[in-house]
């Protein structure tokens, strides 16, 4: 397979991205807030955020379907926002997938390469190859009506990748297929895109597709860009409440710093002081963030705190066990592993919440 | 899908109330629309005076280089008004759905203007505006020392129904272009396509179905169209002379026959055509994800051009209602540019002595809309909450009737009912109630669409509710589905009333008495002395008025129940 990208030229060389000051309203509204990234040439990145954060809409910029009030869209070190969307060469694939119902799969995937008026032998032998690399030759003279929802996934796929796009840009790709449609197709997408080694931009809300297969990623919140980072990253040192809680769970608690230098500590509401080690940034007005798994019940490690609480309710996941303890008047989540023959807490008990203070975030509201 | 239908509403065993209601509506079918269609197929087939079945009739036909040429010209007249009521459409369609462009809704309420106005009654007006020695021509030899044929033989036919029917391709290609997924167009930009090619390659063909579906239209009702033709003394075609051959050497020439089995079999053809494009209509579905087609804004310079074009075609398309307007009020208007003078005597006249036209076309078209909303509400009834037998059949009857053009079944009912004569000897086809019941089958088709639409919007638990509560079906329907489907019914009264109201063709055949006429036929009488202009087009205006009123205030009936309903959710 390899072999046959290059020699078809399907693989290019792989550029960067950067956007800088990107202000975009629609009317008054502010859609964008001064944008600021950089991606780097052959990256898999992914624009992560809730409905409305404006991902895709910067995507729909970086395309030459929106314009910005302001700022630059460089790609390969050029900006790109004077140039009509049919004149950028960057590849998108709509969520929609916006095949042609009118056109066969090959004159769909054929279209872009007709439009740069190339031979029809090249024509021929470029469609060729983008239906090879996504399995669907075979398919070529059916219409977009007539295939199933991740065939049509990926013609749009292949007649993107055919004009040998600069940067290739994904719009929510997976959304239209079902789950397990969706768990292969990630798998294919991240395997085409080693392959071409193409700068490709991946919109999504859904936290898991992000995590298994972009290289690094932007979270988006009303605008503007929450953190940049591995997926890694972003899940063990979120810079914001926002970011921590929307990759993963996230226990949040109330307190307030007391002390000076090495001996500070966290006065937690409710009761609990957690000495706040060394190094770690503790904000104005922070707040005590820490993952379910990484807290304990019952008897604590040696070296953990113990924060006195009240089992609330309990839910039964299968590997682990999910205990709600109030806190205070906060309530924080428990996960304990699951085993035969574990012996389970009761609600209505009074139970510790055992944190090392190594696995605590303070970050400010 | 009849087995996915299985309430149990419709598993409860015909009653005998929705058993005679079938009856009745077969029977109406069957004697007001089968029976005089298949009268004219089966005169055409046989032999003169024998009933021997035989072809000699079309042999005959197309013998005769007077049939053949009408042929002909109905072919080119039909064809060229398709082509340039798609020139008029295109532009307009284009400008009010993919730009940002002030007064985009002022265009398209224009657009349907043309509709509620006769063509025939326009044609009067176009003669004086574009006629040989009309205002445009004498402008132009004025200035330029030539003139065109705007009106001459068959171009005028053509100018005048091509401004009268491109509404249809209008409005199919505006709410095709509407639909296209906005995604479908930058697909096509990002892989690099723009302007007139993205427009041509992807826009356009994704908009066939629905321009196809109004360019059959419009090929159809130019064909059928008999009025138009006739008053512009263009006698050599299809409509005009099955006319001629009935009204002149009798009902018992075959050849009126046979051209009203050409013109049905030219319908259901334009039918066809216009199926086999509407199959592949999921292109025109928005899918998910997708809004419509990306407004673009217009640079100043294509503003301009824009606007002039826009403003060229809406003075072109208004130019009849313009004229018969200035007509209405024109003491003597002939050879000048405008008329010598105005008064409103032609007003006073049509009020004196022709308000008879007035009242009669009320009736008539009231009838007619109320025959079709009772049928067609019955039959939608029975079609998608029973599952009595025979069902189906009356609704391919009823909308058989739209591959009957009026002028056929003007001449059905004449065979048929002209040998049946009342107690006082008058033959029963010249009574003013088959003008009615020929308006009303003609119109039931789009009636019966109207009932079906607003019947499928009423959820079925709506009634199994009331039934659940111990009202029965009668009860049911009465309390319930009427009440909730009085806008629709209404919308579909107001169709047949105002297209009903203007009708000329199958009343032209069955209009014996100045007495019994509505206004359509009392405008095509007046059309055709000079001295009668005048007052036909101070008719014309009024009957204008008459039916935009109409339209109007049901839109806003309607608009009003609607918002009730909604609130009431």
């Amino acid at each position: 397979m390899d072999a046959m990208v290059t020699e078809t030229g399907l693989a290019g060389s792989a550029k960067e991205i950067n956007i800088r000051d990107v202000d975009l309203f629609y009317g008054d509204l502010h859609v964008l807030k001064n944008v600021n990234l950089n991606i780097r040439p052959g990256e898999f990145f992914a624009f992560l955020g809730p409905s409305g954060c404006g991902k895709t809409t910067l995507l729909r910029l970086i395309a030459g379907f929106n314009t910005a009030r302001n700022g630059q869209v460089m790609i390969a070190g050029k900006d790109v926002l004077g140039t009509p969307p049919w004149k950028r060469d960057i590849g998108m694939v709509f969520q929609s997938y916006a095949l042609w119902p009118h056109l066969t799969v090959r004159k769909n995937v054929a279209f872009g390469l007709e439009q740069r008026r190339l031979p029809r032998a090249e024509i021929d032998r470029n469609v060729n190859a983008a239906l090879d690399l996504v399995g669907l030759r075979h398919l070529a003279d059916r219409r977009p009506a007539q295939l199933s929802g991740g065939q049509q996934q990926r013609v749009a796929v292949a007649r993107t990748i055919a004009i040998e796009p600069k940067v290739l840009l994904l719009d929510e790709p997976l959304s239209n297929l079902d789950a397990k449609m969706r768990v292969q197709v990630r798998r294919e997408l991240r395997d085409l895109q080693q392959r071409l080694h193409l700068t490709t931009i991946f919109v999504t809300h859904d936290q898991e597709e992000a995590n298994t297969i972009c290289d690094r990623i932007a979270v988006f919140n009303d605008g503007q860009i929450q953190q940049v980072g591995t997926p890694m990253e972003l899940y063990e040192k979120p810079t914001n409440l926002f970011v921590a809680n929307f990759l993963g769970t996230a226990n949040i608690l109330n307190g307030k710093v007391s002390g000076a230098g090495t001996a500070k500590t966290f006065l937690v509401e409710g009761g609990g002081v957690l000495p706040i080690p060394e190094g770690a940034g503790v904000p104005e007005n922070g707040r005590l963030v820490f993952r379910p798994q990484y807290a304990t019940l019952g008897k604590a490690a040696e070296g953990a705190v113990r924060l006195p609480g009240t089992i609330v309710h309990r839910e039964f996941l299968g590997a682990t066990v999910r205990y709600g303890v109030k806190i205070g008047s906060s309530e924080v989540l428990v996960d304990q592993p699951f085993h035969s023959g574990a012996s389970m807490l009761e609600t209505g008990t009074a139970a510790d919440v055992g944190l090392q203070p190594a696995s605590a975030l303070w970050l400010a509201a | 899908m009849a087995y996915a239908l299985s309430s149990p509403s419709q598993r409860v065993s015909s009653r005998p109330g929705q058993m005679a209601a079938v009856l009745l509506i077969a029977l109406f079918l069957g004697v007001f629309l089968i029976v005089p269609a298949g009268t004219v197929i089966y005169t055409a087939f046989t032999e003169k005076g024998t009933g021997t079945f035989t072809f000699v009739n079309f042999f005959d036909f197309f013998g005769t280089d007077l049939f053949v040429r009408s042929f002909w010209n109905s072919v080119y007249v039909s064809g060229m008004s398709v082509v340039w009521a798609t020139v008029l459409a295109l532009p307009l369609a284009v400008i009010t759905t993919r730009f940002e462009f002030r007064g985009a809704i002022v265009i398209q309420t224009l657009g349907f203007v043309p509709l509620i106005m006769p063509p025939f009654v326009g044609a009067v007006a176009m003669q004086l505006l574009f006629g040989r020695n009309g205002t445009v021509n004498l402008l132009f030899n004025d200035w330029f020392g030539f003139k065109l044929p705007f009106m001459d033989g068959l171009n005028g036919v053509i100018f005048v129904q091509s401004l009268h029917y491109f509404p249809f391709i209008l409005i199919n290609l505006s709410t095709s272009l509407r639909n296209i997924d906005r995604a479908m167009e930058e697909a096509a930009q990002n892989l690099g396509a723009s302007g007139f090619r993205l427009f041509r390659r992807i826009v356009f063909p994704l908009a066939m179905p629905g321009y196809l579906a109004g360019a059959s239209l419009v090929f159809v009702k130019v064909f059928d169209d008999l009025a138009t033709p006739l008053l512009l003394n263009v006698k050599d075609m299809l409509a005009p002379q099955a006319y001629l051959r009935v009204t002149s050497v009798g009902l018992t020439d075959p050849m009126g026959y046979v051209i009203s089995v050409i013109l049905i079999a030219v319908s259901i053809f334009a039918m066809w055509v216009s199926a086999i494009a509407m199959r592949g209509k999921d292109y025109s579905t928005v899918q998910r994800g997708g809004g419509g087609l990306s407004r673009r804004q217009l640079g100043p310079g294509e503003s301009v051009v824009a606007y002039g074009v826009v403003l060229l075609i809406l003075l072109l398309v208004l130019s009849p209602h313009i004229g018969l307007l200035l007509l209405s009020f024109a003491t003597v208007w002939s050879f000048s540019p405008l008329p010598d003078a105005f008064t409103v005597a032609h007003y006073g006249r049509v009020f004196g002595e022709s308000s008879l036209y007035i009242k009669n076309t009320l009736i008539y078209a009231s009838l007619a809309g109320l025959i079709d909303v009772v049928v067609g509400g019955a039959i939608a009834y029975l079609v998608l909450r029973t599952r009595i037998v025979g069902r189906r059949w009356l609704d391919w009857a009823a909308t058989s009737a739209l591959a009957i053009p009026g002028v056929v079944l003007g001449i059905g009912y004449l065979r048929t009912f002209y040998g049946v004569t009342l107690p006082d000897g008058t033959p029963l086809a010249t009574l003013w109630v088959m003008v009615v019941v020929a308006l009303a089958i003609r119109r039931l088709p789009y009636a019966l669409r109207a009932c079906y639409a607003a019947l499928q919007q009423i959820s079925e638990s709506l009634e199994e509710a009331a039934e659940n509560l111990g009202a029965t079906k009668l009860r049911t329907v009465r309390r319930i589905v009427l009440p909730l489907m009085m806008g629709g019914l209404l919308a579909g009264f107001v169709t047949s009333f105002s297209t009903a109201a203007v009708e000329l063709s199958a009343t032209l055949m069955l209009i014996q008495s100045n007495s019994d006429a509505p206004i359509a036929y009392g405008l095509y009488v007046f059309m055709q002395s000079p001295a009668g202009r005048g007052p036909g087009a101070a008719l014309g205006v009024i009957a204008v008025v008459m039916v935009a009123l109409c339209t109007l205030l049901s839109h806003y009936v309607i608009e009003r129940r609607q918002k009730a309903n909604g609130m009431a959710k």
